[in-house]
């Protein structure tokens, strides 16, 4: 049989057509499914109003993080602490109940295992090459780090795929980001990833699955991967991924839920067919040279609105389409900015280092080596480090990071979505601004009238030291 | 899911770009466990802006949102689907829409209708002093100034939202369909086909 060059989404997709429409409309088997504690009740309150069970609930793993305090769990004596938030509380007990109900393994808030479920589900393992993932949570594009293909779903969607362990899906187009060359220091995954949103813009990847490729994603680790594919959505791709090669097969090899024995050589030999082969052909391409992506940051409100630390904010008519001059004018008036400005003296009141898209081992590590023998500014009022999970936690404070980070003033927090979306306690107050490595800087994100300058953890750390926004390298040569 | 052939009305002008999910329904409403009750939180922040469409008299209870290009990008919430049937929209038009948006709105029946920008600032014009008219049969919007924008609809959510059908109960009829990949997985990715806790 001869087949045509096929890119590797082609593959994956091919793989999990269980049936296709006549419209091209395909019925896809989903591999493994995430679910949290915000997008799921309706869900299960669907299934169960309809006489409907979870149909494979071991391919189902469940794990609270959006609602969630960052605060101590337990008291001194090991009695685990109410949460005040009333709504909160019910979300999560929604949870704690629906999923065991349903025969489905459900991590809690006070096990080692917990965390954001995006950090989650590559830890454990439970995030494979080649396989179809699904959360609802549009930053489930992050599991394509591993060589995924994942994605976020509404909840009727979460609801069908308990129900039927598929969803209904067209194909999407696809794009290809190459970045070739030499990154230069302090620039990281998320610079990368920041400056490519600039490049294609907010609604650049709509209708795509977006393959990042070229040597600067080879070269990267797991650990950025999944940094980079995160913010797929940012760029409008539904999906992002990089293809699994030795460096994935390493990460995965002997976690929990990563296949063992003859399952793991099995396993190894299909992920390697699964790189795009030579010859296959993307409907959109953007390259993009890595001696171009400096330290990078938002000043807008739209992750789109990046600039070079190096830079000024701009100004309205720096931009060339109408609709967008009006964008930039209604945010820069948000943002309380005034075009012109340098950015490195713009000035921080809050940094949140954490959220799906920057805190795992490696991001801790950064800030750590910025914070090291240094201190937070006086004019930073708040200051936190938030860990993906409890294991990544755990590996901080074995390293002793954490003692680097509290001596440096800043808060060392228990794992959870935190200051990335305001839902649970940690907010920034109206009309201050957070130097912050999660992946919105939409109005109101990070609380009401909130200001929001996305960058990489290095870079925070370097805001919280200074006390405005900085070119890390400026602190670490 | 209610069938919906039909959409007339007064349309709320909005025409902003890139509205954001959490324009739409900010993160602190989506602490519910029900479907219901979320139009109190739509478009919190810009009701809140003085002159704003969402509180002009003219427009109380338009069934038809018009909005500039991408709208509903950003996160997977449903809750901003939910947001928008609760203050009685069932249509909204726009240059273009998030795929998980437009997901999430047609299965709970919103009609998405995606025109080009002269048609998206026609309609804007119109909608200010007149209803718009939407007819899902045959794929038109038209106006009493004779107006007339097609549209383009994927098929299978056009008979789904016409007679109102719903998508897991479609789904699980081809349980069959679903085993038989499910055993076909199982011989030759067996390590896709299960996890430490399957029973097998």
């Amino acid at each position: 049989m001869t087949t045509k060059p096929r890119t590797l989404y082609q593959k994956i997709w091919d793989a999990h057509v269980v049936d296709q429409r006549d419209d091209g409309t395909c019925l896809v088997y989903i591999d493994r499914h995430l679910v949290h504690e915000v997008t799921s009740p309706q869900a299960f309150e669907g299934l169960r109003a309809a006489g409907r069970t979870v149909r494979r609930p071991d391919l189902t793993l469940a794990v609270p993080d959006h609602n969630l305090p960052t605060t101590a769990r337990k008291d001194a004596q090991g009695h685990v602490l109410p949460i005040a938030d009333l709504e909160s509380a019910t979300q999560l007990a929604a949870l704690r109940t629906n999923a065991p109900e349903f025969g489905i393994r459900y991590i809690d808030a006070t096990d080692r295992e917990q965390g954001i479920v995006h950090v989650v589900g590559p830890e454990q393992g439970f995030s494979l090459p080649g396989a179809t993932i699904v959360c609802g949570d549009s930053h489930t594009a992050c599991h394509g780090g591993v060589g995924a293909l994942a994605f976020g779903i509404g909840t009727t969607e979460v609801e069908h795929v308990l129900a039927t362990q598929t969803l209904l899906l067209k194909q999407s187009r696809t794009m290809e980001v190459r970045v070739e060359g030499k990154l230069g220091a302090g620039v990281t995954p998320k610079d990368v990833i920041l400056h490519v949103i600039g490049v294609i813009g907010t609604a650049g990847g709509t209708g795509h699955v977006i393959e990042y490729r070229g040597n600067v994603f080879r070269e990267m680790s797991v650990e950025g991967r999944l940094t980079v594919c995160n913010m797929s959505i940012e760029g409008g791709a539904r999906a992002g991924l990089v293809a699994p090669d030795e460096t994935t097969f390493a990460y995965l090899q002997g976690r929990p839920y990563a296949p063992a024995g003859a399952d793991w050589d099995k396993a190894v030999a299909w992920w390697k067919s699964l790189a795009t082969d030579e010859g296959a052909t993307f409907d959109k391409s953007v390259a993009i040279r890595a001696e171009d992506i400096q330290p990078t940051v938002t000043w807008g409100t739209s992750p789109e609105d990046v600039s070079a630390i190096g830079g000024l904010v701009p100004a309205p008519e720096d931009f060339a389409d109408a609709s967008k001059r009006d964008a930039v004018k209604v945010s820069l008036e948000y943002m309380g900015l005034a075009p012109g400005t340098r950015l490195t003296e713009v000035e921080v009141q809050n940094v949140f280092i954490g959220s799906c898209t920057n805190s795992r081992i490696e991001d801790i590590r950064a800030a750590a080596q910025v914070l090291k023998g240094r201190h937070k500014a006086a004019g930073v009022k708040w200051a936190i480090v938030v860990p993906g999970s409890g294991l990544v936690k755990a590996q901080a404070e074995a390293e002793g990071l954490d003692k680097v980070i509290i001596e440096a003033g800043l808060e060392w927090r228990e794992p959870g979505c935190s200051a990335c979306l305001a839902m649970n306690p940690d907010k920034v107050p109206p009309g201050e601004r957070c130097a912050s490595t999660s992946n919105r800087n939409f109005t109101g994100r990070q609380g009401p009238g909130s200001r929001t300058h996305l960058m990489s953890p290095a870079m925070a750390a370097a805001a919280a030291v200074t006390g405005r926004l900085t070119d890390v390298r400026e602190l670490v040569g | 899911m209610e069938p919906i052939a039909h959409v007339a009305g007064r349309a709320i002008p909005f025409g902003r770009k890139n509205v954001d999910t959490d324009v739409i329904i900010p993160a602190h409403w989506l602490k519910t466990i029900t479907r219901e009750g979320l139009g109190k939180g739509a478009f919190e922040a810009v009701k809140k802006e003085p002159g704003n469409v969402f509180a002009d008299p003219e427009y109380a209870g338009a069934p038809i949102l018009i909005a500039g290009d991408n709208f509903g990008c950003g996160s997977s919430r449903e809750h901003a689907a939910w947001a928008l049937l609760d203050m009685g929209i069932t249509c909204v038009i726009a240059p273009s829409f998030s795929d998980i948006f437009s997901g999430n709105a047609f299965k709970n029946g919103i009609l998405t209708v995606a025109l080009p920008q002269q048609a998206i600032d026609r309609l804007l014009e119109v909608a200010k002093t007149d209803p718009v008219d939407i007819d899902l049969e045959t794929q038109t919007v038209t106006t009493r100034f004779q107006d007339r924008f097609a549209f383009e609809i994927d098929p299978f959510r056009k008979h789904c939202l016409l007679n109102g059908l719903d998508e897991v109960g479609l789904t699980m009829a081809q349980g069959e369909t679903i085993s038989a990949h499910e055993a076909k997985t199982r011989a030759e990715l067996p390590f896709l086909a299960r996890t430490p806790a399957s029973v097998d």
